[in-house]
């Protein structure tokens, strides 16, 4: 019931780089979605989980982002917190590739 | 086994502790903080949120105690003495450290002129606290010192409908840590928000309702903030025969004149290789500097080489800086949507950037320009001048060549 999952479109896969990042706005909630060094595409919650600074400004490298702010990083494949101040994981989301359009599944 | 005593719970000497403990360090930590809270981060305390100081705490009680911790909270160092190893307190305990690190940080330097008494600081919680919530929409506030804080302050005041000036004695603000180019856009920005500017003038006095300028004029003023600079606190370690300057002196492994003691963060002037010391007062310097300390204090032998960097918000804007520009550098302009990135270059060598754009939108600009300077790269003027370029292939080429 509460985990009633919706493929929202975000974004065509060239409106991200390669190895790049946007901010995706849905809802009144805020998301970045990713695109690999290998042309795969991720999604996360668009805020850092040390502040509230949108990590689509920061710098993407492999499958690592960092906080544009205080440097600290995740693997926005899993959400994992790679380095401090960042401790705590961010939410990601599934995100597909459909005829050259990213979507992703928010809840 | 006495363990480690860091003397002061700011930004520095909280990472140390943390820093010792992922460093493998099993013996005690003591963090012996003066203010009467829990560790906090002192960026958030110039953007207040709805109106109110954000009280934001670099770690919990628990995460303390879960890193067995022991931290002394509202107290103050008082003596120190290299040759007993030992630390007197303002709660009347002493404490034997095997290793010490000064992480005292800096103090607001105090205006001395008449009615210097009614200028506030900002530099802690409280003196935030004092400031926002006096400062009403309609008052007056005159913020003395055109520099990084005081014109940070300013933002955020307009922002909240407060009549706005700043007294400065240069002739133009942010004249000692931004690159002119970038500090006459902030200065025009500000002008734009309606902040009058009092450049290039000393002060008479502070009244009960005015600030007085050397040429007689008066600036009214309900509330007056100094922001004149900072101090390194090196009391305590001057007291104690340690060598200090500006700050507590360091070797480039962070250890002071004693062995037995390092020095980290706003109070810590670190010898330079080529020759001279220098003291930076920024977040990430102080984060930095306390996990090259800490892991030097339990056998390390580490360098402290980081590439400094600081941010600065000021309405909409972002500056972010890395490396140290100087006048004498080729500079090399990048035009970006919304922004404007400078590469500072020393016979060809990229040494320093700067960037200015919306909030921030410069900041994966001015990462990889770091990562450049680190390379040690010459690179090609005109690539960096080309927006086209993209400066994470210039590193990846870097990197490859």
């Amino acid at each position: 019931m509460s985990n009633v999952i919706t493929w929202v479109p975000a974004c065509k896969l060239d409106d991200i780089e390669q190895e790049g990042a946007i901010r995706f706005d849905h809802a009144g909630r805020t998301y970045a979605v990713y695109r690999g060094p290998d042309d795969s595409v991720y999604c996360t919650a668009g805020l850092c989980t040390h502040e509230a600074i949108h990590l689509a400004d920061g710098l993407v490298m492999d499958f690592e982002v960092e906080c544009p702010k205080h440097s600290g990083a995740f693997d926005y494949r899993t959400g994992e917190a790679l380095r401090l101040p960042a401790c705590e994981n961010l939410k990601t989301y599934p995100a597909e590739i459909v005829d050259g359009e990213v979507r992703v599944a928010l809840d | 086994m006495n363990g480690i005593v860091i003397i002061g719970a700011g930004e520095s000497g909280t990472r140390a502790a943390f820093a010792l403990r992922e460093s493998g360090f099993t013996g005690s930590v003591t963090l012996v903080g003066t203010e009467p809270h829990l560790p906090y981060e002192r960026p958030p305390l110039s953007k207040p949120l709805n109106g109110a100081v954000q009280m934001k705490p670099i770690c919990g009680a628990e995460a303390l105690q879960a890193a067995g911790i022991d931290y002394l909270q509202g107290v103050s160092a008082l003596s120190l003495d290299p040759d007993t190893r030992s630390v007197a307190f303002s709660d009347g305990r002493t404490l034997t450290y095997d290793k010490l690190l000064l992480a005292t940080g800096a103090r607001p330097r105090r205006l001395t002129c008449p009615g210097a008494e009614r200028a506030l600081d900002f530099r802690t919680y409280a003196d935030a606290a004092t400031i926002f919530s006096s400062a009403d929409p309609g008052k007056s506030i005159s913020i003395i010192g055109g520099g990084l804080i005081g014109m940070e302050l300013a933002a955020v005041l307009r922002g909240k409908g407060i009549t706005v000036s700043v007294i400065e004695m240069a002739a133009k603000p942010l004249g000692r840590a931004v690159p002119p180019r970038f500090a006459a856009k902030l200065h025009a920005r500000h002008q734009d928000e309606g902040v009058a500017f009092h450049l290039g003038q000393g002060m008479a006095a502070i009244t009960d309702d005015a600030v007085l300028l050397a040429d007689g004029s008066a600036v009214p003023a309900d509330i007056v903030v100094a922001a004149i600079g900072v101090l390194p606190d090196v009391a305590l370690a001057e007291a104690a025969g340690l060598a200090t300057g500006n700050g507590v002196l360091t070797d480039s492994f962070l250890r002071t004149s004693d062995p037995n003691i390092f020095a980290a963060g706003d109070c810590a002037a670190v010898a330079q290789p080529g020759g001279g010391y220098i003291r930076f007062e920024s977040w990430r310097n102080a984060r930095s500097q306390a996990e090259t300390a800490a892991r030097n204090m339990v056998g390390g032998k580490e360098a402290f080489g980081a590439i400094p960097w600081f941010w600065t918000d000021q309405y909409d804007l972002g500056l972010q800086v890395a490396g140290l520009p100087q006048p004498e550098h080729q500079s090399v302009i990048r035009q970006l949507d919304g922004g404007e990135l400078e590469f500072y270059l020393d016979d060809g060598r990229l040494l320093a950037a700067a960037g200015l754009g919306s909030c921030n939108s410069v900041a994966r600009d001015i990462k990889l320009a770091e990562m450049l300077i680190a390379a040690g790269i010459n690179p090609d003027p005109a690539a960096l001048a080309d927006p086209g370029v993209n400066l994470k292939a210039l590193l990846k080429n870097a990197r490859a060549a």
